[in-house]
């Protein structure tokens, strides 16, 4: 099993409530916007505490039984929907921020082939377009030795011709590392192509 | 124009009083505001307002409660000198820390508007990156509020360089200890030939109010900040 995630969370108005287990490869989170996909990537990832429930990746139990990990023992490679890189750190610098946790299973070099980030290296974050901004954040969270992936619509900001490059390279990332991912969007076609294990969310 | 050595002595005090205190200040005031902009405690409010206290009162009274307190026989400065043989009064140091409470509510609200300015998803996005809070804070919350920390930085400076009341109603009026530029001009003024000692002075305090306030800017530019004085 890699995720077992069994949460409850009232935000405002909204309860969210979740329960599903999956094996390895990609799980899809999929629904409409606003069913708190994110929130439940956030409560995975230690950002955000749930009311009650369990979580669990890998075996390894994260959040529940008296357990609540801090984000950063939970081994996380969370990219972002709304991208976050650190606006005073290079694009090399925000690649390596997470290095400082362990040796990932790529390389530098390869995150930089992999993503097509040679040339972006040296630039700040605001001089990014969108999606060169999104890949440095992938590449970012894949450098950090993540023992799983958060990924929360990470082709959003791409276009088509770059948002099958990456879904390829997740694919890889899927396939050579045995990273379990957790991923979330609410494109069909996406879904369809990498999901392993369908989780559909309803408002 | 030419400064006289009475002049010297009087620009290097001030710069002397003006600096010791902001510098010694700065993590202070970091801190209070860091508390401020973060925290949420018991008694928040009432920190925020004695912070600001030094910004509202008339000038004579903070000085006179700085006398209360850190005079010989006040509860802290009858401490220290018990404790260490060490006075503030009518020394440049008790100038210096009377330049240093009028500086604080203007240091604090520059930081506090930087540390409430910077985004607290960054914080989070560090911490998933493997980030402790103590590197979260080093790497992420500090740097990007170092703008606000230059802005207050520049501000107290300029607020030390011009302080009067509470230094003259704490520490008083002597030479070479706690006569500063405002507090020598004031003194020229009361003497009849004393015209020609207040423009020079006058001159001097306009040079370096303009000089810090460039500075600042300098700094913000530099650091590619929005946090402007001017």
């Amino acid at each position: 099993m890699s995720f077992e995630v069994d949460v409850a969370k009232r935000l405002g108005d909204v309860e969210i409530a979740v329960a599903f287990s999956s094996d390895a490869g990609v799980t899809a989170l999929f629904g409409p916007s606003g069913s708190g996909k994110t929130s439940i990537l956030n409560m995975i990832a230690g950002l955000l505490t749930p009311d009650r429930g369990q979580i669990a990746v890998g075996g390894e139990t994260l959040f529940g039984d008296g357990v609540d990990l801090p984000p950063e023992a939970r081994h996380a490679g969370y990219v972002f929907q709304d991208v976050r890189l650190f606006p005073h750190l290079k694009a090399r610098a925000n690649l390596l921020y997470g290095a400082a946790r362990g040796r990932s299973g790529v390389s530098l070099d390869e995150v930089i082939d992999l993503l097509g980030l040679a040339h972006l290296l040296d630039r700040w974050p605001r001089t990014l377009s969108g999606g060169e901004a999104q890949r440095v954040a992938i590449g970012r969270a894949l450098l950090s030795n993540p023992r799983f992936l958060l990924m929360d619509e990470p082709l959003a900001s791409l276009d088509q011709a770059r948002a099958d490059e990456i879904m390829t390279m997740i694919e890889r990332v899927r396939d050579q590392l045995k990273l379990p991912i957790l991923y979330v969007s609410h494109n069909r076609a996406e879904v369809d192509r990498l999901a392993t294990t369908v989780v559909a969310i309803r408002r | 124009m030419t400064l006289t050595p009475d002049d010297w002595e009087v620009i290097r005090l001030s710069l002397k009083v003006a600096i010791v205190g902001v510098v010694l200040t700065l993590p202070i005031a970091f801190g209070l505001a860091y508390a401020l902009a973060r925290g949420r405690f018991p008694g928040r409010i009432l920190l925020d307002a004695i912070v600001h206290l030094p910004l509202v009162l008339p000038p004579v009274v903070t000085g006179w409660i700085l006398l209360i307190l850190f005079g010989r026989n006040g509860p802290i400065g009858g401490w220290l000198d018990r404790m260490f043989g060490f006075t503030l009064m009518f020394r440049w140091t008790g100038a210096a820390l009377a330049a240093a409470v009028m500086a604080l509510p203007l240091m604090v609200r520059a930081m506090r508007l930087s540390i409430e300015a910077v985004d607290r998803r960054l914080e989070g996005a560090a911490r998933s990156l493997g980030a402790n809070r103590w590197r979260t804070f080093l790497t992420i919350t500090l740097p990007l509020s170092l703008p606000g920390v230059w802005a207050g930085l520049v501000l107290g400076f300029a607020r030390s360089l011009g302080e009067f009341g509470a230094t003259i109603s704490f520490v008083s009026n002597i030479p070479g200890q706690t006569r500063t530029l405002p507090i020598a001009i004031y003194t020229a003024l009361q003497l009849p030939d004393g015209d020609a000692t207040v423009v020079r002075l006058a001159l001097v305090s306009v040079t370096l109010s303009l000089g810090a306030l460039v500075v600042s800017e300098w700094l913000v530019r530099r650091q590619g900040g929005r946090a402007h004085v001017l």
